[in-house]
């Protein structure tokens, strides 16, 4: 694979998404108010019930509404990954994906660039959250801004790459949008989003195991510390390993000689 | 025809199936360069598949595919890059303009941003459609559309050429102006060409025919000798008395 042109290809589909996000700005509003009525509606009216008391990686007692923040920054990464896996499935129905995977270059690489530039994207709105969250008196340490970027697209890549992998099992849109209901709303509900781990044994035993078991807590936990100026080895390194597994079985899935859409019939039939 | 080293495209032996359907039995398909070669079958006979095939994004279950003189399963980067396509349903950017799509493609394809500029320009200029570069893709005519998928297909100068019913949907004088425009293409660049289509005036003087049937190739020759031999007057005529002896011969 040539660098100029693996480069080219990269920036290419980086522009592409951009360009695609800009033009589209209901998106972008709508990406951005999901997670700020969380911030202003749910956290402010839970704020005295659920206030949390000193858990690494805080120094402090803090207020709910800093507390969920980070996981309202896994909210936009999931949200987004699921998003760009389904415009996915919709690009290979209308036929633009074929565009993008018939060009010569290797498929993964195509895929990975296409995983990288939704993440890009959603990093785009996670920082105008947090600027407006700065607002709303969610104020990490200013150095947290920029420790939590790598953490930032890890997350991306991982929950990019979980919903790439759904993608290349599931061949019809309408079937893609029941198949994120129901991972959705699991993932966010059943982790550490809303609520800390410690709390959740209290009233669940399952559900604590269930939240430990779910890759989007981890994600969380990568993204709270590193925003706090803490690294969560573990988090992180669950996290990197999801990624790494999620992306292997999204491309053998899009591979044509091992994956399921000519099995299936796919768009091209 | 018989298979040639130099040829745009050489597929040999290729089978595919769905599950147990089978979709595509032993097909064989030469375009030499410079070539204008039409594809002809019914919705369902295979076409799309085979496409898909040669585009590498269905992989064969038997069989070689050659384009440009290079193997589709060994040196599948060169081959693709060796390809020209005009899928059967637009594939634009419905979000981008004229520009910022053809920009996307040659970044695709590892193109120079100054050297895209120059092509960009050259080939819009070459098809009366300098006017719409900045336009969105959904401000142009269905025709307009095509010719900018034509052009395209062309930017990063591919050795062969494939379309897969790129007519669909327009009325019949953008589509003779689209088939003039892709015979052009042929000739001009010496270009081999591969014309999918089940719309008979399209390919009256393709310089070969294959008629795909039921996933096999049921006929083939340079379309006057195929006439001739059948003493019919039209590819449309020469179609349905191939398909339909071929039916009959099926009843019985």
């Amino acid at each position: 694979m040539n660098i100029n042109h693996a480069a080219s290809c990269f920036r290419g589909i980086l522009a592409r998404e951009s360009l695609r996000f800009l033009n589209q700005r209901a998106r972008f509003f709508a990406a951005l108010v999901r997670p700020l009525v969380w911030l202003f509606i749910f956290a402010a009216g839970f704020r005295s019930v659920l206030g949390v008391s000193i858990i690494p990686p805080y120094q402090t007692y803090v207020l709910y509404e800093e507390y969920i923040t980070p996981g309202l920054l896994g909210m936009i990464m999931l949200f987004n990954g699921m998003q760009s896996s389904l415009s996915m499935v919709y690009d290979r129905e209308m036929g633009s994906m074929r565009l993008l995977l018939v060009s010569p270059l290797p498929r993964w690489f195509l895929l990975l660039s296409k995983l990288l530039a939704g993440v890009g994207v959603a990093l785009l709105q996670v920082y105008v959250f947090l600027l407006i969250a700065w607002f709303w008196e969610v104020r990490p340490p200013v150095a947290g801004y920029f420790m939590v970027i790598p953490a930032l697209i890890l997350s991306g890549l991982m929950l990019g790459a979980l919903g790439l992998m759904l993608s290349s099992f599931v061949t019809q849109l309408e079937n893609f949008a029941g198949v994120m209901n129901f991972v959705i709303f699991p993932m966010f509900f059943a982790s550490s989003a809303l609520y800390p781990l410690w709390r959740v044994r209290d009233s669940s035993e399952i559900l604590y195991w269930i939240a430990n078991l779910n890759p989007f807590t981890h994600a969380v936990e990568f993204v709270r510390f590193a925003l706090y100026l803490e690294f969560n080895w573990q988090a992180g390194l669950i996290t990197l390993l999801c990624t790494l597994f999620f992306l292997a079985v999204a491309i053998w899935g899009y591979d044509p000689l091992r994956g399921f859409l000519p099995r299936k019939g796919g768009a091209a039939a | 025809m018989t298979a040639d080293t130099n040829a745009s495209l050489s597929a040999r032996n290729i089978n595919f199936s769905f599950g147990r359907k089978p979709v595509l039995d032993n097909v064989q398909i030469d375009v030499p360069n410079g070539k204008f070669v039409a594809l002809l079958g019914q919705n369902g006979a295979g076409k799309t598949t085979l496409f898909s095939i040669i585009t590498g994004l269905y992989a064969a279950h038997g069989g070689e595919i050659s384009i440009g003189g290079f193997d589709l399963r060994k040196n599948t980067q060169q081959a693709l890059g060796s390809i020209g396509v005009v899928f059967q349903r637009p594939t634009l950017d419905r979000d981008l303009t004229v520009r910022q799509n053809l920009r996307y493609f040659c970044n695709l394809h590892g193109i120079s941003a100054a050297d895209a500029h120059q092509r960009i320009d050259n080939a819009l200029a070459g098809y009366g459609l300098s006017d719409l570069h900045k336009r969105k893709v959904t401000q142009l005519s269905g025709g307009q559309q095509r010719r900018v998928e034509l052009v395209r297909a062309t930017l990063h100068d591919p050795r062969f050429l494939l379309l897969d019913e790129p007519t669909v949907g327009l009325d019949h004088a953008n589509r003779m102006e689209f088939v003039s425009n892709v015979k052009a293409l042929c000739k001009e660049r010496s270009l081999g060409v591969l014309w999918a289509t089940h719309l008979m005036d399209e390919v009256e003087d393709a310089d070969y025919v294959y008629i795909l049937h039921h996933g096999k190739i049921l006929f083939e020759g340079g379309s006057g000798d195929l006439l001739e031999t059948h003493g019919k007057n039209s590819i449309a005529e020469l179609y349905s008395h191939l398909t339909s002896k071929q039916a009959d011969a099926k009843s019985l």
